[in-house]
């Protein structure tokens, strides 16, 4: 069976969403730990931020990779969503989803597109900037006029305005429920084992509510740090 | 009691149907909900109207024959049974009730409540056996030691009645559940070592032609079957599948 056979199985599919979002919740993890540092060291936070933004390895190896992986998870979601409803063409009169399945669960697709509406956001303020100053204005250095690193005074600048920070705070709630299916949801699609199954939802309820906390909480501080 | 019924009428697979109102009193709360549209049909044969159409066979809860999308639920409100062990009793005087039949692309609709389940047959036609020599000198199944444990599991999974309950509630119409029972069966079994890796392939390879959605891990499929088949029979069949692709046949 080829790769792209492989994406042809309803189970092949199931593998490579869990797959790529595995992915996508340990570089999540990793942002908020640099994030972190925001609030903690200024400093700190200048010189990771430089290294991830500087970085051959994580430009050129790690960065196409989570692209991939971000498209990817966002393409086949939608591909899966359109398949899924063309499964039911009829639909019932009366469905009681609530009654045996979780609001997130059956929402997903909800979830994703609000993640994925904060995505663009995301790419507008940092990634094409940062993209521009580095590969199109050739200004690798990091630095501001003054002389110092730019990237802390930058991130304060971004939470200065309330609406952003709000559309941030609602953005990472919808990445919590999304995650409070997805983070278990995962490990079921992979085929884990039952005995695992109790240890990994318990970790799966914390890592969804403590990092888009983090998130919200760098968002709140950084407003308030004005 | 005094319903309000809402049925889903529909002449043959090519009408488009609706959902008409039947008013029904004296309902006694301890017939089953099959013995209810039973006294439905009797009132409108009495009217010289046409019956509603409606799967059902043991009526002992065992078959998988009947159906019925009842007020937004697989086999109704209560757990753990289909719709003919469903009684009155859970419902109120005075309650709209919602009957539809099973919905899916894969579920064709015959008449009525009636759906074409043949998409399950072929899937099991598929691979849902083991191949045995009945040459004569078969071995005792007996004969052949198994934990006990494998061997619950393999009788919970064998309890699957396919009613399609599964594939009715989940929002994908995903027919995960029923295959992971097929699949889970055999793959725990000696018996079922043989054929497993072309079994699981072919099952799933079956189940995807038919047009069923795509699992999405939502539960609501376990939550449902009346025979209370376990999520963690397709994180087996999702590891079947893995063990049968990464051993490279080629399907």
């Amino acid at each position: 069976m080829s790769n792209t056979g492989l994406l042809k199985s309803s189970i092949g599919r199931k593998f490579a969403m869990a797959l790529s979002a595995l992915f996508l919740m340990i570089f999540l993890l990793q942002h908020l730990v640099i994030n972190l540092s925001a609030i903690f060291s200024p400093d700190t936070f200048n010189e990771l931020s430089h290294f991830m933004g500087t970085n051959p390895l994580v430009q050129f190896v790690a960065q196409p990779i989570l692209i991939f992986a971000v498209v990817f998870h966002f393409v086949m979601g939608f591909v899966l969503e359109m398949k899924n409803r063309d499964a039911r063409p009829v639909k019932y009169a009366k469905n009681n989803g609530a009654a045996n399945s979780t609001w997130m669960s059956r929402n997903m697709i909800l979830s994703g597109s609000v993640i994925l509406a904060f995505l663009a956001l995301h790419f507008i303020d940092f990634w094409i900037p940062e993209i521009n100053t580095k590969y199109i204005a050739g200004d690798m250095s990091g630095l501001n006029a003054e002389g110092g690193f730019r990237y802390y005074e930058e991130l304060l600048h971004k939470f200065h305005d309330p609406i952003r920070v709000a559309a941030y705070c609602i953005a990472f709630i919808l990445l919590a429920l999304h995650l409070l299916h997805g983070f278990s949801s995962a490990f079921q699609s992979m085929g884990q084992k039952n005995k695992y199954i109790t240890a990994l939802s318990k970790f799966g309820v914390v890592y969804s509510i403590a990092v888009p906390l983090g998130f919200v909480i760098i968002a709140l501080v950084l407003h308030l740090a004005h | 009691m005094n319903l309000k019924l809402k049925i889903w009428r529909q002449k043959n697979a090519n009408d488009k149907g609706k959902m008409v109102d039947y008013p029904i009193s004296d309902v006694s709360p301890d017939m089953s909900f099959l013995e209810m549209l039973d006294v439905l049909n009797n009132q409108l044969i009495e009217k010289g109207e046409s019956p509603v159409a409606f799967d059902h066979d043991c009526r002992e809860g065992i078959c998988g024959m009947c159906s019925l999308y009842i007020n937004g639920e697989a086999h109704g409100p209560d757990r753990g049974v289909t719709t003919c062990q469903l009684h009155m009793r859970k419902f109120k005087d005075g309650d709209t009730i919602y009957i539809e039949p099973f919905r899916a692309k894969a579920f064709p609709i015959i008449k009525d409540l009636v759906v074409d389940r043949g998409a399950f047959d072929r899937i099991q036609h598929a691979g849902g056996f083991v191949s045995v020599n009945t040459s004569g000198n078969t071995q005792d199944a007996n004969s052949i030691p198994i934990p006990k444990a494998d061997a619950d599991l393999a009788f919970d999974a064998a309890t699957c009645i396919g009613c399609g309950a599964c594939v009715a509630t989940c929002k994908n119409s995903s027919a995960m559940l029923y295959v992971s029972a097929k699949v889970s069966q055999f793959a725990l079994l000696p018996q079922g070592q043989v054929e497993a890796k072309d079994r699981v392939l072919n099952m799933v390879k079956q189940m995807d032609a038919e047009g069923f959605g795509n699992c999405t891990n939502t539960g609501a499929c376990e939550v449902e079957c009346p025979k209370g088949i376990s999520l963690d029979n397709i994180a087996r069949m999702n590891r079947e599948f893995s063990k049968a692709i990464l051993d490279g046949r080629e399907k």
